[in-house]
Formats: structure tokens, sequence, C-alpha cells
């Protein structure tokens, strides 16, 4: 049964609603707003926009690695547009004269057209190479600051140990690249890492028959090589440099100790807009300073190497010069192989270039570690020490680094010897005794350097600074008036942290059984009085009010 | 002199005089004078506006500029396209990088600001959370009763290394004692292969050479290979011949025939870390790697004199053909080049072996 269709008697009159008026927001909220609502973003900005980064000058080296990697890889896409990883033969057709008709690879064929045929590729190639010799050193020397600064310290030994990876990638990705062209010295420097690989015990052979594919140089290394240094080890740096950054906002930047600077605090500008402006400027400072570089001096001009033979060499030949230091140890390694049985032992390769390495980044590696070790320090650090305030780890810091200079020259040992016109045995000779002793004495020095200016230091907060005034005094004396420091200075001076060595505990207790794990042990506190005992105990307080030496105001 | 003393714990962490805190904001002289400021502003300004001209430079030297041409600048001979588009591309960038940090430097707000820093760990409270949450989670997927089931999925994704470390075997041949025989330790040089000139592929008479002489030279063979093949050959058959006064060097009777008077082969390949050894120097008879420097003594079956190297350089047997050509007896007697694990290096060569 139909049913008459009911009418709502009480049906409400609906009137359309507006939200609230508000002030229209302009356009770049609207933008912002629209992102928002789908991401959420807006958390993220609120906390970051304004996040204080603080300033000094030595904070810019690992933007310049930065800087530099990014360069790498625009400059790179570019180049792989035409680059051929492959070791087919062709005959050189291109426009560069002096080659024509040679028989070449197709890498050494593409790396020449990209040089002489395709507009701007000898700029963008150039620009390539010499932003791979910046990444490397500034890198390098970013880890310097970073060590000689104590940045290192708790809460960033991981952020150490991620530089530290990236370090050796780098050295990799480097090698991987200069041998791509397959001219004259790249063949040469493969030829290098297969004498280098085949000496490693035991499974040098099979590893070098499986890098290569087979014997020296075969047709599989030049396209393995691309895809490393174009894939693999990029990415691995990529994903490194995402991960240092994070950690680098998380932990918020080290700054310099100061007035006003705590270890609770940073104290600087903020990034928007200040250090956008900076940072970013700085990038195309970065960019712009290796395009002029590759427009105005010649890196790598393959042309004039000629295709890879192996039966040719040039006098002369060297690595980039990140890899010098390697190649400084194997020149000056003495000839010791031995011969059991019927088997080879290649000391004379093997130590100095795959353990070298091996040494260097795991001591880099394990640094922040033996240092809390000896210091028992278990603190965040967030003011970066002086140099001159750890004396011993600058001095051990030092060392290391005369060691891989004298490493490095000896990578040029007959650049040496022709250049300063004395014989190249006595350069190996010197450099295979230098390599011990020159790090002992730069230990030393930098000790004692240290702990002059800790004195030199000391001196100014008690006395104040030389005025260059020399007064007269009535009885006829001469001395020169001392400035007294700013407030700021004397807090500067006197702010950083002496703690204690530690002690050693006892072995036993006091029942005379021994204490199980937990403690410190003799040689540790030995140790610990050595690294942190070196050092000379800072102007307190109490010495600095009862100092009767007032210092003598300049007459005016 | 001793610096160890003993730092008194209460001066540990404290400053000789109480944080003085932030100083007062100094006014830069671009905030103080307007015209500074203004001037700062134009300046700035002009090198964002130079910018555009430089890039539409580096277009018309693009697409306008004979690619070949050349410009000598302070003795420097430059491709003049390549400069100037490297010129004016660096210095547009330049200039937008200088503009940004002098606007940053000079115009931007300089006021020192001081954040707080938080503590970077997790609040106790919050780890009491997680560890609740965590182990609510174990209990939820039942390893506790069945505890095998963890190690045994951790143990199959574990093995899957093994597929994925042996995919990769075929990389490259094994280099097991039948290969390496037919590699490693085996070059194109057999009996009768006659000796070439590395450059004209010409074969050589004794009596072509001088004394003193040395020359580059391949196997006659070499030419037949082509493309990595012969890269492959190349790289362990290449050789030096050389020709000596015989009184002046020592010859060891195993070796008598292995030379044509006074003139001798040796592998061009070095045992240190396998360059192409290249440097000869005729009064001593001494060669040597410009790689790394090793030194051999030619006049005395290769030995090693200086550096790194630590086997003698391998003898190649020669003597003549019919013809008069110098041709190789044999292959080398022993594997040139680098050492690897697996060679056996009792039979080079040592100074003072007959």
């Amino acid at each position: 049964m139909a049913k008459p269709a009911g009418l709502a008697d009480s049906a409400p009159v609906l009137e359309t609603t507006r939200p609230d008026a508000e002030p229209t927001p302009g356009r770049l909220a609207e933008v912002g707003n629209w992102v928002d609502e789908r991401t959420g973003l807006g958390k993220v900005a609120k906390g970051g926009l304004r996040k204080i980064f603080p300033d000094h000058w030595s904070f810019l080296l690992g933007e310049i690695a930065l800087y530099s990697f990014i360069i790498l890889l625009l400059t790179g896409i570019f180049l792989s547009l035409w680059f051929k990883p492959s070791m087919g033969e062709v005959e050189y057709a291109g426009s560069y004269q002096l080659l024509k008709g040679l028989p070449m690879s197709e890498a050494y064929a593409s790396t020449l057209a990209i040089s002489f045929d395709v507009r701007g590729g000898l700029l963008v190639r150039q620009v390539h190479h010499w932003a791979a010799m910046l990444f490397v050193a500034s890198a390098t020397i970013h880890m310097l600051r970073v060590f000689f600064t104590g940045a290192f310290r708790k809460p960033r030994e991981l952020n150490w140990l991620l530089g530290v990876g990236m370090f050796s990638i780098a050295l990799i990705e480097g090698f991987a690249g200069y041998s791509l062209p397959d001219d004259l010295l790249s063949g040469t420097g493969l030829r290098f890492v297969d004498g280098l690989v085949r000496s490693i015990p035991i499974v040098g052979t099979w590893l070098e028959f499986l890098v290569f594919g087979g014997e020296f140089p075969g047709t599989l290394i030049i396209p393995r090589l691309f895809i490393a240094h174009v894939l693999l080890v990029p990415g691995l740096i990529l994903g490194l440099v995402g991960a240092h950054m994070a950690l680098i906002v998380y932990h918020k930047h080290t700054q310099f100790p100061g007035p006003g600077r705590k270890e609770t605090n940073v104290v600087g500008y903020p990034l928007f807009p200040v250090y956008m402006a900076k940072a970013g400027g700085f990038f195309f400072i970065v960019a712009g300073v290796t395009t002029l570089m590759g427009a105005t001096m010649q890196i790598n001009p393959v042309w004039n190497f000629g295709p890879y033979n192996p039966s040719q060499v040039t006098a002369g030949s060297q690595p980039d010069w990140y890899m010098g230091w390697v190649e400084g140890a194997v020149r000056i390694m003495a000839p010791i192989e031995w011969h059991l049985g019927s088997t080879t032992w290649s000391w004379n390769v093997f130590l100095p270039a795959v353990v070298l390495m091996g040494l260097l980044f795991t001591v880099l590696g394990a640094w922040p570690f033996v240092e809390s070790w000896l210091t028992g320090d278990k603190a965040e650090h967030h003011l970066l020490d002086r140099p001159r305030n750890a004396p011993i780890r600058t001095s051990l810091g030092v060392a290391g680094m005369t060691c891989y200079a004298l490493f490095w020259l000896a990578g040029g040992n007959d650049i040496l010897a022709t250049q300063f016109h004395v014989s190249l045995n006595d350069v190996t000779y010197f450099m295979r005794v230098a390599v011990f002793v020159g790090p002992v004495i730069a230990f030393f020095i930098t000790r004692r350097v240290c702990l002059a200016l800790q004195h030199a230091d000391n001196e100014r907060v008690l006395h104040g600074s030389e005025s260059g005034v020399i007064v007269r005094a009535p009885g006829g004396g001469y001395s020169e008036a001392h400035e007294p420091l700013t407030e700021d200075e004397l807090f500067t001076l006197t702010q950083h942290e002496q703690l204690a060595p530690l002690e050693a505990t006892p072995a036993t207790d006091g029942h005379g059984i021994p204490v199980a794990g937990a403690g410190v042990s003799k040689r540790r506190a030995r140790l610990s009085g050595w690294f942190m005992g070196t050092t000379v105990v800072k102007v307190s307080a109490d010495e600095l009010h009862d100092h009767h030496d007032e210092p003598v105001p300049a007459e005016k | 002199m001793s610096h160890d003393t003993l730092i008194p714990a209460s001066q540990a962490t404290t400053a000789a005089i109480p944080d003085p805190g932030l100083g007062e904001h100094v006014e830069r002289f671009t905030d103080a004078d307007p015209a500074a400021g203004n001037r700062v502003y134009r300046s700035i300004l002009f090198k964002f506006a130079l910018v555009p001209v430089l890039a539409i430079a580096f277009v018309v030297v693009y697409f306008a500029m004979d690619k070949t041409a050349w410009v000598e600048v302070l003795g420097t001979r430059f491709l003049l396209q390549h400069l100037l588009l490297g010129v004016t591309l660096g210095l547009a960038i330049l200039l937008i990088g200088i503009g940004a940090v002098e606007w940053a430097r000079y115009i931007m707000n300089d006021e020192e600001v001081a954040e707080e820093r938080h503590t970077l760990a997790t609040s106790p409270a919050d780890r009491e959370v997680l560890s609740k949450k965590f182990a609510a989670g174990v209990a939820d997927s039942g390893v506790k009763r069945r505890p095998l089931l963890l190690s045994a999925a951790l143990g199959g994704v574990g093995i899957l290394a093994v597929p994925v470390v042996v995919s990769l075997a075929d990389l490259g041949p094994w280099p097991t004692d039948a290969t390496r025989k037919k590699t490693l330790e085996k070059t194109i040089w057999a009996p009768g292969v006659r000796l070439v000139n590395d450059i004209n592929k010409l074969p050589i008479k004794p009596g072509d050479l001088e004394v003193g002489q040395l020359v580059n030279a391949e196997p006659a063979t070499l030419f037949d290979l082509a493309g990595a093949d012969q890269q492959v050959a190349r790289a362990k058959a290449a050789i030096i011949v050389v020709k000596m006064d015989p009184d002046t060097i020592k010859i060891p009777d195993s070796r008598k025939d292995w030379q044509v008077g006074g003139v001798l082969s040796y592998s061009k390949i070095c045992t240190h870390v396998g360059c192409p050894i290249s440097l000869w120097e005729q009064t001593t008879h001494h060669l040597l790697c410009p790689c790394h420097q090793s030194t051999f003594d030619l006049g005395n079956s290769g030995v090693v004199v200086f550096g790194p190297a630590a086997r003698s350089l391998p003898q190649l047997p020669i003597a003549v053909d019919s013809e008069g050509y110098l041709v190789a007896r044999s292959d080398f007697t022993v594997p040139v080049g680098p050492s690897y694990f697996e060679r056996d290096s009792t039979k080079d060569y040592q100074d003072g072996d007959k």
C-alpha cells in the first residue's frame, strides 16, 4: 500500500554558513597552508626556521666539502651524458689533430670528445676534477678542525665516524674517477692498483681476477669503475652526507668559548634569513670559484698523455694529491718479500698500500673512544677546545699530520730529487727514517708550543697585555706598561675545563679480593696522567683576585 | 720539565671571573649611516644585475664563437671559447654568491641570538614508556613461548648472504692452477718468435744495435692480436733489448746462451707493481722504473739494486734465426710482472746464482 508522501512540518531553514571572517592570508601563507595541510611540515619549519648557527670561519670548511660534492653531482651528470664507459677499441676521428687515426678505447675517445667537440665540455670536465680535488681537501681540513677543537667528543662520536667513512670512500671515488678516461696516466694508476690487489696474501690473485674480470687490463674494469663512480659510491656518500647533516641539526652546532657562550646554549644568527643567505651565498661562491678554476687552470690534460698502453709510461707519473701519501709509502718501502715454498708474500706492496690505509682509517675512527677512555669524561661537550688547552691531543694531531706530510712528500721523491738537484736514493733513504722520526720531533715541538701558549695566556690574565708603551720610572728604570684585559677576554682565557686525570682504583678490595671489571688500572691512570696532566694549570679566581702585580696603566 | 699537576677540583670548571654574558650589540657602519647602507645596497643590486648580462654573454659565446680559436694570455694558450664560457659563467655564479653574502653581512640584522640546547637523550619517563611498549611487542610476537621462531627467522635471513655472495663468483675467471698456467704464468713469447721494435714493428738484428743502446720491443705475434687481447698480451710480453759490452757485464754460466754477443733482453714490466720500466742509465747498466724508482742492474741478470721491488727482472732467452734476426728461445722462465700469492718465486735469479 502506497503511503502518501509525508511532509516534514518542522524542516529547519538551512542557512549557508561561512567560516568566521579571517584576515585573508597572503599568497605565500596560502601556499604554506596548502602544503602543511598535506604534510604537516609546519611543525618542522616552526622549530627549524629560526634555528641558530654559530659564526666562525673554520665552520665553513665542512660547507666547502658539501658544496663541492653538490658541484660534483651536477657536473658529473653533464659528463655522463657523453662519456662512454667502454674499453672497446675505436679509431679516433675527433677534432684533436694529434691523435687522429690512433686506436684507442671508447672511454678515452669520448673523453676527448667531451674536451674538444662538446662546447663547454672541457670546462665542465675541468670543473669536475677541480671540485674533486677541493672536495677531498676541504673534507681533510674540516676533519683536522674537528679533531683539534675536540668537536668529536660526546655526543658527536657517531658523526665523526660518519665523517671518517665518507673520507675513506671519497678516496675510492676519486681514484675510480680519474681512472675512467683510460689515458696513459690513468691506466698506469690502474696497473698500480692491480699490483696492490694482487699483493694481498692468500686471496690477492682471486680478488684481482674477480675485480678485473680476468687478467689486467681486460675489458671490464672501466665499466665496473664507472658504475662504482657514478652510482654506488656517490649513493653511499650521499646517504652518509644526509645522516651527517641530520646529526648536525639534531646536536646543534658546537661553538667556540666566549662570553655568553655556554654548554647549554648556542649563540649565533638564525637560519632564516641570515644563514640561508650566508650559506646559500657561499655555495655560489664555491661554485663560482671552481668554475673560474676550470676555466683558467688546466687539470689532467688527457690528450697529452695518449691512450693507455701497458708498455708505456711517462716519468713523473703520480696519482691525484690525496693518494700521494700511499704512493709515497709504496715508494720508500724496503724490498721485503717472503718466498715460502711455492708462495710469495709481497709485504713491500701490501704493507705500505693496503695495511697503511687501513691503519689510518682505524686510528681516525678509534680516536674519540681512545680519548674518552683516557679522560674518563662522560659529559656532553658543545664548547670547543682551543687546541693549546689540549696539549697532548694537539701534539698527537700534529705528529699525525707530519707523518702524512712526509709520506706525501715521499710520493714525489723523484720530483724532489730533480727540483733540488739531490740524489733520488738519498731522498728515499732520508724519507725512510723521517716518516718515523719526524712525527716524534713534531710531537715534542707542538707540546712545547702548546704549553708555552698556555703560560702566555696565564701571563696575560695576571699581568695584562703588552701595550708597547715604555715607561720610565722615577728611579730611571724602564718598563713596559701593561693594559688590563677586558672582562670578556679574562673569561675566555680561563673558562676551559681542566679535569683531574684518572686515578688508579685498587685492584683488590679491603679484604684482598680482586675487584672484577670496573675500575681504573694503573696503566690507564698513568696514560690519563700523561694525557690530561700535561697542561699548565689555568689562573683561578683566587689567584686573579690576590694578584698584587696590578697592571700598570699606560700613560696617556 | 714536568707539567704533571693535580688540578684542584674546585676550579676544574670555573672561570677566573663570572661569565660577563653576551656583549651589547654594536651597530655596523651600514646601520648607523644610511648613506653607507645605501651604498652597500646599490653595490649588491649592481652585482645581481650583472648576472643576466653575463648569462647572455655565455649564450652568445656558446653559439657565436669558433670553438677552435685560441688566445694567449700571460704566456699560456687557452681555447678562447672554453675560457670565455668559463669566465662568464664563473663570474655570474660568483657574483650571486658575493651579493648574497654581502646582503647577509651588511643589511640583515646582525644581533646575536642565544638558543637553549635541549637534552639529546630521551627522558627517563619516555624511556620507561618505550621499554613497556617494547615489552608489549615482544609479548605479542609470541617469541617468549616459541623462542626458536626468532633464531630461525634471523638465521634464514642471514643465510641469504650465501647466495648473494656466491652469485658474484662469476665476476671473473677463477685463478686456479690451470688458469694461472694459461694466464699469469704465460706470455705469447715462444721459441722462434721474432723480437720487433715497439714503434716501427721491424725485426731487430744484433748488428743494428750499438753498445749502450736500448730498444723497446714486442713479440712479432703481438700485432696479430687486436683490442683487449692485444692489451692483455702486451701487459706481459713487453720487453727491452739492450746491447752492452760483454766484458763489462756479468753473465752467469746458466745464462751464457740467453744472449747474443752482449745483446740481452729483459721483461719491461716491473716486478714491483707492474709499471713499464723505461729509464736507462747507459754507464751503470741500471734500469729505473719511473713509478716507484725500483732500479735493476741489467749487467747482472736484472737484480734489484735499489727501491721497493724485491725480485730480479725476468730475462728472456734469445738467439738469432737463420736470417740473422733476434728471436726468443722460449717463453720467460718465470712469471713476469708483480708478485701474487701463488707465485713460486724460488726460481727467480738471485745475485750470485751460477
